[in-house]
């Protein structure tokens, strides 16, 4: 998002946010309305697409149905509401979306100016850079000289500039506005690199090289240029959903770290393990210290899975955009992706 | 060799390299060499191009397939369309239910069609479209609550066009008939206000309740562009009249609105709608986006139809208001039975221009989120395992989109033609 309508966005919620800041009632609103409104991309593959029965599928909308799991026992108690861009914040401020579970990017002023909270994080992004097979290149350091597709006004460009300079090397940028023309410019060969968040490069490698090109003709190089922590972003001010949708985030990592899945979780409910029985509800107090039925873990493991099964089936391996765990492995594996403990 | 009368003399037929399909090929593509050597040129540069499209779209083509990679390196991946097509014309539509919106867009479509001949332009045309647009809806919708204030202010409104429209040429009883309706209508709502009558509701549920952010491909497209310019056409007649009234105020509004709303794009509108309303809304409250994105194009589409129905207006002379005058018409007689039949008849041509612009234009509602025909087809694309195939999918949309399209130029012919029959000689 460039400067500009940052500043617009956050003028707008300064302007609202007198009317925002009230306690309790967003959780209240949800239930009464029997329906958690989320707010989601217009169509990513692996986040958020919509499959052949019209169905909303994706990494983001699993999130989605877990906290629907935990607060109405059943996942599919969601409406979603597709955002652009430009219209992503202002549809959590204007209430009309409850949870943006888009790939947003959590950093300081939309935390604090532009009157959002944020979850946990449910990806560890980061800017990539995306080349053709065909250079032969197996670093980001060896691209001295190299032409660089890129949006404008973004901080995708801003940090692109800062890695190189940091490294001491000169490159060429293509700046382009459009998305899609950004990638046919990619693909067509007019540039040797293709800069974006990580997440966005995997997902343009599996579903738009234009045939024959396959995605197998293009690499992602291994470093890593920006940090990019991507968390769900809900309204400030109802501090018992912020609760709901981070512990949801957690009971996902935490199941997974127990091995809990969704093939074995009914037999777990006879494991004699104190810390399982806890988390699934079986020693009771979990579920109403957070205000949620006692089952509010198994519902979201029976109905959507832990982190590593949706992560799997969406984004990693078992799915065509092959993305591996890296950053977003447990933190047993050497990840960043650890829970508290749920006692 | 005798000299043969005039009139008796042999008639032998023109040379044959002159006449019939020979000599058009030689009057028109072989006259000189030049032109020969186009024409070869040509010709066979056709041939290799349909030849070639034919071959990708056809002989190679893929008709069904598991997945995307299956297709490659083949032909057209008609497959994905195969796999695609429920989505790409109902998109997020509860996938059981979808035969609803098929049936509504065959009821939209007959609808149309119907009410394109012109035997039908009379009241049966309020019938048609009544119960078209109920079934349509109640399709859509799968449930309707009447609520009973809107049916007082319908029958208020009916009442009221009634006795003003027919004023002069009703018979007493008939007059009577309106204004008793329109009493009704009144008296209940002002009933309804203060509390005496309940908030009663006519329910029809014959279905489980779709609500319009489910809503997506065809039937959107078509919803919004039937009603948006249903309702922009009057909108647009009036604002038309009003921009020639010679009340200032009146001429202020249109004047200012018409070039306010054509002063801008319809994506800043959609824009406005979508992102800058519900921000000086309460919190929590929200109007439907659907609806949102209807009045958008409504307020859009108004503004170009005023200024193209103002051109007809101004093609009149000024003799035929004079003669209206002279006749002794109101405002109201002398505009629908004089001035608008004239006026509208001329400006058939750039009316159906701008009605085939604005179904197109639709799709542009793709940037506040709905998924009507195009953003639908989009979407299919999106799908990792079938990537890589945008131009199957949006040759399909194209035909579609140039099925709707050709038909309205078609009509549009038609319409000229029936129309100007009276000037024709």
């Amino acid at each position: 998002m460039n400067k500009l309508s940052t500043a617009l966005v956050a003028a707008l919620a300064v302007f609202s946010m007198s009317e925002m800041a009230w306690a309790g009632k967003d959780l209240d609103a949800i239930k009464t309305r029997g329906q958690l409104v989320c707010g989601v991309m217009e169509g990513t593959a692996g986040f958020a697409r919509l499959d052949n029965r019209g169905k909303w599928v994706g990494f983001n909308v699993d999130l989605c149905r877990a906290i629907s799991a935990v607060i109405f026992g059943d996942s599919e108690k969601v409406k979603y509401v597709p955002l652009t861009t430009q219209q992503r914040f202002t549809a959590v401020q204007s209430g009309e979306v409850d949870l943006l579970t888009r790939n947003v990017t959590w950093t300081l002023t939309r935390d604090t100016v532009l009157g959002l909270d944020f979850g946990a994080v449910f990806y560890y992004d980061g800017q990539g850079l995306m080349v053709n097979k065909k250079l032969g290149v197996k670093s980001a350091k060896e691209l001295e000289g190299a032409t660089v597709c890129v949006a404008p006004g973004t901080t995708t460009e801003l940090n692109l500039a800062d890695y190189f300079r940091a490294n001491k090397m000169t490159f060429k940028p293509v700046v382009i506005e459009k998305v899609d023309e950004v990638r046919a410019a990619f693909f067509s060969g007019r540039c040797d690199v293709y800069t974006n968040d990580s997440t966005s490069l995997y997902a343009t490698r599996a579903a738009n090289p234009p045939p024959p090109l396959t995605p197998d003709d293009f690499v992602i190089l291994p470093e890593i240029i920006s940090k990019e922590p991507l968390a769900p972003a809900f309204r400030q001010g109802d501090n018992q959903f912020g609760d709901i949708v981070r512990w949801t985030q957690y009971a996902m990592i935490e199941t997974e770290e127990y091995g809990i899945t969704s093939e074995n979780v009914d037999e777990m409910l006879k494991s004699d393990n104190p810390s399982i029985k806890r988390i699934l509800g079986v020693s009771p107090g979990m579920g109403k210290s957070l205000g949620v039925d006692e089952k509010w873990v198994y519902n979201i493991v029976k109905q959507v899975g832990n982190y590593g099964e949706s992560f799997e089936r969406n984004i990693g391996m078992g799915s065509p955009l092959k993305i591996a765990r890296g950053l977003n492995a447990l933190w047993k594996n050497g990840g960043a992706q650890y829970a508290p403990p749920i006692r | 060799m005798t000299d043969v009368p005039a009139g008796e003399r042999q008639q032998l037929p023109p040379p044959a390299t002159d006449s019939g399909a020979l000599g058009w090929l030689r009057r028109n593509l072989f006259s000189s060499w030049g032109n020969a050597i186009t024409t070869v040129v040509l010709l066979f540069l056709l041939l290799w191009l349909v030849t070639s499209f034919l071959n990708w779209a056809v002989v190679n083509a893929v008709w069904t397939a598991p997945n995307g990679q299956a297709c490659r390196g083949h032909g057209a991946c008609w497959a994905l369309i195969h796999e695609k097509y429920r989505f790409i014309f109902f998109g997020t539509f509860p996938y059981e239910q979808q035969w609803r919106p098929l049936l509504a867009v065959i009821i939209m479509i007959v609808m149309l069609v119907t009410s394109a001949d012109r035997r039908m332009w009379n009241q049966r045309l309020l019938w048609i479209w009544g119960t078209g647009s109920f079934l349509t809806f109640l399709l859509m919708f799968g449930q309707i609550h009447i609520p009973l204030g809107l049916i007082l202010f319908v029958a208020l409104a009916v009442g009221g066009l009634g006795m003003l429209l027919r004023s002069t040429v009703a018979k007493p009883t008939e007059i009577a008939g309106w204004r008793t309706l329109a009493a009704i209508g009144a008296i209940g709502i002002v009933l309804r206000l203060t509390g005496v009558l309940p908030p009663w509701s006519l329910a029809l549920a014959p279905f489980s309740y779709v609500e319009t952010s489910l809503w997506g491909g065809l039937p959107v497209t078509l919803i919004l562009a039937t009603y948006g310019l249903v309702f922009a056409f009057p909108y647009g007649i009036l604002l038309a009249l009003g921009r020639r009234s010679n009340l200032p105020l009146i001429k202020g509004l249109c004047v200012g609105f018409i070039e306010l709303i054509r002063g801008v794009p319809l994506i800043s509108l959609l824009i406005m709608a979508s992102v800058m309303l519900p921000l000086f809304l309460p919190t929590g409250m929200s109007i439907d986006k659907f609806l949102r994105a209807l009045v958008a194009v409504i307020f859009f589409a108004g503004a170009y139809i005023a200024e193209i129905i103002r051109g007809g207006l101004q093609s009149l002379p000024k003799g035929q208001f004079e003669a209206a005058d002279a006749m002794g018409l109101n405002y109201f007689q002398k505009t629908t039975l004089i001035i608008l039949p004239q006026a509208l008849r001329v400006v058939i041509p750039p009316l159906i221009n701008t009605f085939i612009g604005f179904f197109k234009d639709t799709s542009l509602v793709l940037i506040i989120g709905i998924f009507d025909f195009l953003n639908a087809a989009n979407q299919a694309l999106v799908d990792p395992n079938w990537a890589g195939f945008p131009s199957e999918v949006y040759l399909f949309a194209a035909f579609v989109y140039f099925c709707f399209c050709f038909s309205m130029s078609r009509y549009s012919k038609y319409l000229e033609v029936e129309l100007n029959k009276g000037t024709r000689r």
